[in-house]
């Protein structure tokens, strides 16, 4: 009874601030009810026992994105001359086609075909195979490892993306990071504090990922906090967008994860799967050089398109 | 016994939280909201946290303190910084 009422009081919650963050006229203020629509989502998983998405709601769809947009909308509020009024004609009509998109979702989740069949059983059954504890895990890098890989891919290709934004004459520079230097800031306090506990922290997750809730995904968001906080106050600096180092911690987890499928290949004969004995420690390795990949592009999709300004 | 604590407790931490929420709503200024808020992270979660202690086992509570210990930092640093840039003594 009480937990019915307060999935009730959750649920309502969530519509309420979601139809908030649509209708604010503000778009900061937009964006700041999106990130606690976000945090709220995620207590929402929680309480559907899928700890695993609502610890990644919580970092990316919260966390990242909300920067993102943070961002985004500073930069528009900035930039006045570029603000596009749009006329009345074209907000209703997107909120007609938004409208037809969800009615559309909604309807398809009520007429799905009989009931659907649940593998969950079979999953579970063959988990321990390949040696992890995490039924999330074990889909994501035993039964949909394609999925997985590709997933990494997309994010590289939201880094480009960003990239591309970059003016000519700037490639190869910084990104255009805004910074808060100051030698005896609080947030310089900060920098130096924090970086060592989540480092710990964002390795836990990661390395607990195989038999708990966790994973490359979580932990890498971690890091790739931690790395903006210390580019923020200043205490390393942003990398050039050339430096090779950088562009080989990019690559490495698709890279290690291509050539982990290639071995596929070799030893039991189809891509992506893990030669007897070692799926284990083969994901691990795998996990390890995502979670790099991870930190490092999420970290530079925050820090923005390379710009000449501080690239002397 | 420990169960009357952490009542007692948790409730006395969501008063603080109710309190909190109200001077951030109707405070007039940033620095005001600041201070009610403060009081959110500081003594509101704390007396969760510690109400809660008693629930739970070492290990558990451990991770409880450390939770609070990390807000306590995040929470003065983005205030400290919030504050200043609204007296406009640079940072930003």
């Amino acid at each position: 009874m009480m937990e019915t009422g307060f999935d009730v009081v959750l649920a309502l919650m969530l519509l309420g601030v979601g139809g908030w963050s649509i209708i604010a006229r503000n778009m900061m203020t937009a964006v700041i009810i999106f990130i606690a629509y976000g945090l709220l989502l995620s207590l929402a998983w929680v309480r559907l026992h899928a700890v695993d998405v609502s610890l990644t709601e919580a970092a990316i769809g919260s966390g990242a994105t909300g920067l993102l947009m943070v961002i985004a909308a500073h930069k528009v509020a900035g930039d006045s001359q570029r603000v596009v009024r749009l006329s009345r004609g074209f907000h209703v009509l997107a909120a007609v086609f938004a409208t037809l998109v969800a009615i559309g979702i909604a309807s398809l989740a009520f007429v799905l075909p009989g009931a659907p069949v649940s593998l969950a059983a079979p999953v579970l059954e063959r988990l321990p195979e390949s040696g992890l504890g995490n039924p999330v895990a074990g889909v994501l890098f035993v039964y949909r490892s394609f999925d997985t890989l590709l997933e990494k891919v997309v994010l590289l290709l939201a880094l480009i993306g960003v990239w591309a934004l970059a003016r000519d004459q700037d490639w190869g520079g910084v990104p255009g990071l805004r910074l808060f230097q100051h030698p005896h800031s609080v947030l310089m306090l900060l920098a130096r504090t924090l970086p060592p506990i989540g480092f710990v922290f964002a390795i836990y997750m990661t390395w607990a990922g195989a038999d708990v809730p966790g994973g490359a995904f979580q932990g890498g968001t971690v890091l790739a906090a931690m790395w903006i906080l210390v580019m923020v106050a200043g205490v390393r600096r942003v990398p050039r967008v050339s430096s090779p180092l950088l562009r080989l911690a990019i690559v490495a987890g698709p890279l290690v994860f291509l050539a982990i499928g290639f071995l596929g290949f070799v030893a039991p004969g189809v891509f992506l799967a893990y030669p007897d004995g070692l799926a284990k420690p083969l994901i691990v390795v795998m996990e390890v050089a995502l979670t790099l990949s991870i930190a490092v592009i999420l970290g530079l999709l925050i820090a923005g398109p390379p710009r000449a300004k501080d690239s002397a | 016994m420990a169960d009357l604590f952490t009542i007692l407790a948790v409730s006395a931490g969501a008063v603080l939280f109710l309190a909190g929420t109200l001077g951030l709503l109707r405070f007039p200024d940033t620095l005001t909201r600041l201070h009610a808020l403060t009081k959110v992270d500081n003594l509101g979660l704390g007396l969760v946290v510690l109400g809660l202690l008693p629930q739970l086992g070492w290990l558990a509570a451990a991770k409880m303190l450390a939770v609070w210990l990390l807000v306590q930092l995040s929470g003065a640093v983005v205030t400290q910084i919030l504050a200043r840039s609204v007296r406009g003594e640079g940072e930003s």
